[in-house]
């Protein structure tokens, strides 16, 4: 069993965060990338299977030079190969050209199951899996929170899904299918130093829209369908009283004495 | 290419989800720029009851896609009894809400019709004679302004809360009942087994708490909660918390609060370390009295709080516990 993770590298949001001079993205500069926070339970989860069934973990990534550090991580927490698609044909693109890309990754390395995150941190389309999986025509499950496959050759396996309201389906889907997975479901590992270290011997094939037989009109910006104009910050605390300063114990007790006196809750 | 604006409720076993109206209601919004009309479409079986609630809104008509088939929800099935009637109909716009099961299935029927996706919709603005989509990214913390390209029919979803249900227009005379064209069979690609209850029954009920202290990822570690616990006995307040801690294992599953856990409403929330993304202000903004601790100002859950204090919660949580001891006397 070959197992495709789609992985992806996101702005830290707990570094400051600033708009662009052009205004359609934040400031890239001193910025810290992170692996997208789904993306680790879909790789611990693809490696658990993995091992389960003598299968191997291709991790695969579509963005510029420094999303190579995503699959170094995946690399290292034990997946045996990584395909990066980095061409610059290939950034901005929305939830459809990014999905399309990606699906001829999946081809290209002969996947028998994906694995995606369910959302990504930073645009959070949720919809790149679902969209891989329509190129692909294969099933499809969103915001899997349990998944049991029985065997390589089971033909299907079987997904809990979330539902609203403290809820969860319990499905088949059959085989080959793109999961999209939810933070919770397992607990991801760490990568060992041994792992780090093998990493660094392990292959990254790295590919264009032509090496996968795209047009550059497929991918990117060129293939998308939805762009950017600008973003902002929302007026934060528009409606809350702010206390600020470098005096904890002033600080709490002007708050106790606001929830006494004015809200009344203490 | 036709200008109107096809609007796809959500419902289950018999019960219409409340963000069909607020859906309907961005629906006439959009309509109202394209010229056309609104359309409302329906899937299930036996749903009759729901389209006579739903006729009531100021709609050209209730589309109903009734088959066995669709009687529970699956995403295949639900593609595949709209793919033909919305390439005929070629709509403008279609409008969905943005829950778990519309998520499951649209960006797929979007792709199917060769429409655009613009997911989680917060806001719609004319700017010169153009419309543009605001939605939320990185966790709420910015929001984007995006505009659409090419011809062809938009698929958007909207966020929870974002649109008021009370916007829906209702209309002078009931609409019609139609049924929709749908294609005589209708596959599906995944068998429910059963829905369960996540948890069981001995789970912490929060809804019934008076006060509540909710911990976020902010808080740093399984081994830092001691000060939050401290803080709770203080105020007698039930301990809760955002997603991350639990699936850290910081916390048990049923501390949980927000769209995939509790929906809590008590008297006062303190907030701890806690961002605001969209999916747990859902399960708390209910709260009479809510105040958040974060060291960053631009966290969104200041948008929703009352008193916020900024600053390391790590010196503000036990100067707060110390304060209020000491207001006890
Ligand atoms: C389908 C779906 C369902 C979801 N369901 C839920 C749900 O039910 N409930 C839920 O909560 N989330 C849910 N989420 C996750 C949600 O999107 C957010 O990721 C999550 O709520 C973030 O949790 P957080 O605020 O604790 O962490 P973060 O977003 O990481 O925020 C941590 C905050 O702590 C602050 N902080 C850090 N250190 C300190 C310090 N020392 N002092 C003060 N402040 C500090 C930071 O400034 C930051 O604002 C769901 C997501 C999806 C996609
Ligand atoms: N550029 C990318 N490279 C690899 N995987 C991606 C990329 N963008 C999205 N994904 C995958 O798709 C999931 C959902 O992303 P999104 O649709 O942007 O919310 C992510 O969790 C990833 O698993």
């Amino acid at each position: 069993m070959r197992i495709a993770v789609c992985v992806k590298q996101v702005p830290n949001t707990e570094a400051r965060l600033r708009v662009a001079p052009d205004g359609r993205w934040i400031d890239q500069e001193d910025l810290s990338l992170i692996l997208n926070e789904n993306d680790t339970y879909a790789l611990e989860e693809g490696l658990r299977l993995a091992e389960a069934h003598k299968g191997e973990v291709v991790v695969i990534t579509l963005g510029p030079d420094g999303a190579k550090e995503a699959l170094r991580k995946g690399l290292a927490m034990g997946a045996a190969r990584a395909v990066h698609l980095k061409d610059d044909g290939f950034l901005d693109g929305d939830a459809s050209a990014v999905g399309r890309a990606l699906a001829a990754a999946v081809r290209h390395v002969e996947a028998d199951l994906v694995l995606t995150g369910s959302q990504s941190d930073d645009v959070g389309y949720a919809a790149t899996g679902s969209i891989i999986a329509g190129e692909l025509d294969w099933p499809h499950a969103w915001l899997v929170m349990g998944l049991e496959i029985a065997s390589a050759d089971a033909g299907q396996a079987t997904v809990v899904r979330e539902m609203e309201s403290g809820m969860n389906e319990r499905a088949q889907v059959p085989l080959p299918a793109v999961i999209q997975v939810q933070a919770g479901i397992n607990q991801p590992r760490y990568a060992s130093l041994r792992g780090i270290m093998q990493a660094k011997r392990k292959p990254i094939d790295v590919l264009s829209p032509a090496d996968l037989g795209l047009d550059a009109s497929q991918v990117g910006a060129a293939g998308s369908r939805i762009e950017i104009v600008d973003v902002a910050f929302p007026d934060s605390g528009a409606g809350a009283q702010l206390l600020e300063g470098d005096d904890a114990a002033q600080l709490a007790s002007q708050l106790v004495d606001k929830l006494r006196n004015e809200a009344r809750v203490l | 290419m036709g200008n109107d604006v096809w609007v796809i409720l959500q419902q289950r076993e018999g019960a219409l989800h409340r963000m069909s109206i607020e859906a309907i209601g961005v629906g006439q919004k959009l309509a109202a720029t394209t010229g056309g009309q609104v359309i409302a479409v329906l899937l299930g079986h036996d749903v009759g009851a729901i389209a006579t609630t739903v006729a009531a809104h100021a709609v050209a008509s209730v589309q109903v896609g009734d088959a066995e088939a669709l009687a529970d929800y699956t995403p295949g099935g639900y593609r595949r009894a709209l793919t033909g009637a919305l390439r005929d109909a070629a709509p403008t716009y279609v409008v969905a809400p943005h829950t778990y099961q519309s998520v499951d299935f649209v960006p797929r029927l979007a792709q199917a019709i060769d429409a655009a996706l613009v997911p989680e919709i917060i806001g719609i603005e004319q700017v010169d004679g153009e419309t543009l989509f605001k939605r939320p990214i990185l966790g709420g913390k910015l929001h984007a302004r995006v505009r659409v390209k090419g011809e062809g029919t938009t698929v958007v979803t909207i966020q929870s809360g974002a649109f008021s249900a009370s916007d829906a227009q209702k209309g002078d005379a009931p609409a019609s009942i139609e049924a929709l064209a749908m294609p005589a069979e209708i596959a599906s690609d995944r068998t429910i087994v059963g829905i369960e209850q996540v948890g069981d029954d001995d789970q912490v009920d929060l809804s019934k708490a008076d006060v509540i202290i909710a911990a976020g990822r902010g808080v740093g570690g399984a081994d830092k909660m001691g000060p939050i616990e401290a803080l709770a006995a203080a105020l007698g307040a039930d301990i809760g918390a955002s997603r991350p801690v639990i699936d850290s294992g910081w916390l048990p599953r049923d501390r949980q609060i927000g769209s995939s856990g509790q929906t809590v409403a008590p008297k006062l929330y303190i907030a701890a370390g806690v961002s605001g993304a969209i999916q747990h202000l859902v399960g708390m903004k209910g709260s009479s009295t809510i105040v958040a601790i974060n060291k960053d100002k631009s966290a969104p859950i200041f948008n929703v709080a009352h008193y916020g204090v900024i600053g390391d919660l790590h010196e503000i949580v036990p100067a707060l516990t110390a304060a209020i001891e000491e207001a006890k006397g």
